[in-house]
């Protein structure tokens, strides 16, 4: 007799991604998704999809879904939260175009807000649905279209570090930064995700897990070696772990 | 029902209630903030949520975040900020989402100044925002009109899954009038009723109703026939929602064009002038989109008819409407104010009394 070990969950539509390969967002979209089947959230669950890599994600999540405009994913969170209220959970899909450059507005204001809602922000430091632009996540040296030099600091600044400046905003409950890495950080990863959502179950106020990504296509490196240029360049950068979370204190 | 003296701000909010509004997303800016002040007090009363977006741009996307799960929602600015609001709009019109949005005009362009203008005109009915779309445009001329076309906005916009617009100037927020409120109305979210919205689907629902707030599509064949649809919408509109007033046209030597305060403005030109033996009638838009092509063609064309006045406190914007309508049938002349000074009875007068002297 055949024994089911393991299933693709039901939080996920038989869409196929149209990521590239080796990107990360696969492994994210799988650990969010099950996050919510595990917590018994289906009929829930309201997501709402960036502008970006990830802009087709309604397709992707088997749940109520949005598609918001560029950066303004945490704003129309909040709108529906605030109509939904604390039975259903509500959580933004963001990329680091979206959310670090034209959506800080809306993203400092939500954790100012201590809105209830929970962020998975995908960080692969550069632009990635236009084609490898310079993100203000992109490290320095590191060339883009944008950048066909390499990021000069002097003329447009170090890389923003978006979960260390929210952790600084009063209003945040939680704030980690991950990586999918490795089976290790995958797995903490995914724990992170289940702890934020458990938080607004709870009805405690905004979580941001970061989760640190790749991007072989516009890095020029295959997969493998964007894995290596992300564990020797970004995580020394952007050191993963915990840093705000107030259920905790 | 007695009568009641309210400022149009505040009788506009209360109205929006009474319609069913329990979400609001707005930010500061004169001459509309005396709305979401009501709103702040006024919402919790009634069970619903004021929130003080951080701008703009935030607050239409939290209406677009509201309306998406079929709640009513609303949102008020003024000029520099209902501009800010035009990348949401234009989503909102894409996701066919139902909402209101309160524009009370202020002067423009830039920062311009914080009286009357109504300046916003072709922002309001051509556009605003990118892409092919409308918005269902009220310009009201009282405050109780503005009540009673919020009393069914909210049901227009649902009907068409489209947003609606009051274009408001600021003399309608600002000024105290009589008004008789209407009754609250009974609204509650029905997931029967917006089968699109965001309502609880879960896996092993009807596919076809799970909740997908969108407006993106990215081949052309899928955009394509999304946007028929959307045009096939507007052309229904159209055919079934112009309003407009007609003042005095019968056998009216000249008509006067104009919507909103200025209109009322004209109405006791035409008074007066009726008094000195000129005969002279208003046309005005109460949809300036739809706008209401046909009937301003109609009085504008009567035998009686020797020329036509439009008068606004702009450049000549619904001009451009008039003319459309008119496409030279009548000669058209144009008086108006750039600085949001509004124009006066006797400034109106004197110059239909010029044109009547050829001048």
């Amino acid at each position: 007799m055949s024994q089911v070990v393991f299933e693709k969950t039901k939080l996920l539509t038989d869409k196929t991604f149209h990521y590239c390969p080796g990107c990360n967002h696969g492994i994210i979209h799988r650990l969010v998704a099950e996050v919510i089947d595990e917590m018994n959230l289906d009929g829930k669950v309201i997501g709402v999809a960036p502008v970006g890599c990830s802009v087709f994600a309604y397709d992707y999540f088997n749940c109520d879904m949005y598609e918001a405009a560029h950066g303004r994913a945490p704003a129309v969170a909040t709108g529906a939260k605030r109509v939904v209220g604390k039975d259903v959970l509500v959580f933004t899909y963001q990329g680091d175009g979206d959310l670090a450059s034209i959506g800080t507005a809306e993203i400092v204001h939500a954790a100012h807000r201590g809105e209830k809602i929970c962020t998975i922000f995908v960080n692969n430091a550069i632009y990635g649905m236009t084609g490898g632009q310079m993100a203000p996540t992109t490290l320095v040296g590191q060339k883009t279209t944008t950048s066909p030099r390499g990021r000069d600091e002097a003329w447009c600044g170090a890389p923003l570090k978006v979960s260390e400046m929210l952790a600084q905003v009063p209003g945040s409950y939680y704030i980690e930064r991950c990586a999918v890495n490795t089976t290790a950080n995958i797995r903490k990863t995914k724990a992170a995700i289940a702890k934020a959502f458990k938080y607004q179950m709870e009805g405690k106020g905004f979580c941001l897990i970061e989760v640190l990504s790749t991007c072989p296509t516009n890095w020029g490196l295959s997969p493998v070696e964007a894995m290596t240029w992300l564990e020797e360049n970004m995580i020394p950068y952007y050191p993963l772990g915990v840093k705000k979370d107030k259920g905790a204190e | 029902m007695a009568l009641e003296l309210m400022k149009g701000s505040e009788a506009i909010a209360e109205a929006a209630i009474r319609a069913g509004a329990r979400y609001f997303f707005g930010y500061p800016i004169t001459p509309q903030t005396e709305i979401p002040e009501y709103m702040s007090a006024r919402m919790p009363e009634v069970g619903g949520c004021f929130l003080q977006a951080e701008s703009e741009v935030a607050a239409i996307n939290m209406i677009y975040g509201a309306a998406g799960t079929g709640a009513r929602a609303i949102t008020s600015s003024s000029s520099p900020g209902v501009s800010l609001k035009q990348e949401g709009i234009s989503y909102c019109a894409g996701a066919q989402l139902p909402c209101v949005i309160l524009n009370v005009m202020r002067g423009g362009p830039g920062l311009g100044n914080i009286q009357a203008s109504q300046g916003d005109y072709l922002q309001g009915v051509k556009g605003g925002g990118n892409g092919d779309y409308h918005l269902i445009t009220y310009a009201p001329a009282s405050v109780q009109e503005a009540i009673d076309i919020m009393m069914y906005a909210f049901d227009k916009a649902e009907k068409y899954r489209v947003p609606v617009l009051f274009l408001a100037d600021g003399i309608i927020a600002q000024m105290m009038e009589p008004v008789e409120m209407p009754e609250m109305v009974d609204f509650k979210i029905d997931p029967e009723k917006k089968p699109w919205a965001c309502t609880g689907w879960k896996p092993g629902d009807d596919p076809e109703k799970r909740g997908v707030i969108n407006s993106i599509y990215i081949d052309t064949e899928t955009l394509s026939v999304h946007n028929a649809k959307l045009q096939k919408i507007y052309r229904e509109i159209e055919a079934n929602e112009q309003q407009w007033e007609y003042y005095n046209v019968e056998g009216a030597e000249y008509i006067i064009t104009a919507f909103g305060t200025v209109a009322r403005i004209a109405k006791s030109a035409i008074d007066e002038l009726k008094a000195e033996g000129i005969n002279v009638g208003l046309v005005r838009p109460i949809t300036v989109w739809p706008f209401p092509y046909e009937a301003v063609k109609s009085a504008c064309t009567a035998p009686s008819v020797k020329a036509v006045l439009d008068v606004e406190l702009n450049e000549g914007q619904m001009l451009q409407d008039v003319k459309l309508a008119l496409n030279g049938a009548t000669p058209i002349d144009f008086f108006g104010h750039l600085g949001s000074e509004m124009p006066t009875v006797d400034e109106v007068k004197a110059k239909i009394k010029s044109m009547k002297e050829g001048k």
